[in-house]
């Protein structure tokens, strides 16, 4: 599981920077932040330790009275997003409840970090589409409505029946992705922005978790 | 192109303003090159024949003929490598994609010359 710290973030859109050796770097904007603390899971009180991040700003009205009276005890204002992650208790107890995190706080640039996003729904969509099946390779010989069809779908009697998890037609997008190992470009401070190379699941306006790298050292901004 | 302000004010800090310049206009762009270890301008002089506009990644051709060959470049139009740009003579001509250069050459390769040049906006 991630245990590094990270951060809620909007996905902004995607442009390129220029580095000082004039190569160009494709990247996508995140804004991440600014993200208060609202409050901390302990081992001791709730059986594992995670802190609690909100991003953005909820308008008065959208505010229900539990909710209203939650952010109240944090002293923060209403947050739009709310979510927990995971930290080992030492990594939590750097973070004071109500704090706003800088992204230079978590984050240092050249560093690799790990992306979550829901990517762009699709619908039920079918196999050339959503498993790149080449589709029927034949017009003719009387062949009709077949040229986007997956063809067979397994044998006769044995085994009798079709395989689990064969690929079919159906839901394609709107799924929790991960995309790991992306390097952190730039970091804005004054902007709440952080710079990543690469893509990142999503439509613009989308809401990402951004978090340090588990499969890649320095995964952690170093101290 | 992008219309997030924030996205504008990224793209802001790296764009840069060339003189104006148009497809048909002979120009020479010294670009920052590379050999090795060591860096140097290399000059390279031609006829625009395509700019591809898109913000911070616009970029432009350059086509010349060198020793017969027809040669082409595409500059990233921000590049901080674009040490300079010159423009040597202006084109008079009436389409922004000059594609049918490609096929030309010798004299029919020339260009009408543009008398008026607007003053640069």
């Amino acid at each position: 599981m991630n245990q590094h710290p990270g951060l809620i973030g909007k996905k902004l859109g995607n442009t390129q920077i220029f580095e000082s050796d004039g190569n160009v770097t494709r990247v996508t904007v995140i804004e991440v932040g600014p993200c208060v603390v609202l409050g901390r899971r302990t081992l001791e009180k709730d059986g594992y330790s995670a802190l609690i991040l909100g991003f953005g700003e909820k308008k008065t009205k959208q505010v229900t009275k539990p909710e209203a009276g939650y952010f109240a005890k944090a002293g923060v204002k209403p947050s739009q997003v709310v979510r927990e992650l995971r930290l080992s208790a030492e990594e939590v107890a750097k973070f004071e409840q109500g704090a706003t995190i800088k992204p230079s706080d978590v984050f240092a640039e050249g560093q690799f970090v790990d992306v979550t996003g829901t990517t762009r729904g699709r619908g039920f969509t079918g196999v050339m589409r959503r498993w790149n099946f080449r589709g029927s390779s034949t017009k003719t010989h009387g062949t009709h409505e077949y040229q986007r069809h997956g063809g067979s779908i397994g044998t006769n009697m044995t085994p009798g029946r079709t395989l689990p998890n064969l690929k079919m037609p159906g839901q394609y997008g709107s799924e929790r992705v991960t995309i790991q190992n992306q390097k952190v470009a730039r970091i804005m401070d004054d902007q709440w922005v952080l710079l990543v190379a690469g893509a990142i699941p999503g439509p613009k306006g989308s809401i990402v978790v951004v978090r340090g790298a588990t499969k890649k050292r320095g995964g952690k901004k170093a101290a | 192109m992008n219309t997030v302000p924030k996205i504008e004010a990224i793209e802001a800090t790296y764009k840069r303003t060339l003189p104006s310049f148009r497809p048909g206009d002979q120009v020479r762009v010294h670009y920052r090159i590379r050999e090795g270890e060591k860096e140097r301008v290399q000059v390279f002089q031609g006829v625009v024949i395509r700019r591809a506009r898109g913000g911070i990644g616009e970029t432009f051709t350059v086509r010349k003929t060198s020793d017969g060959f027809g040669v082409e470049r595409i500059f990233p139009a921000h590049s901080p490598r674009i040490e300079k740009l010159e423009v040597v003579s202006r084109g008079q001509v009436r389409r922004s994609r000059l594609y049918y250069l490609r096929g030309l050459e010798g004299k029919a390769a020339r260009l009408k010359q543009r008398r008026y040049t607007k003053p640069t906006a």
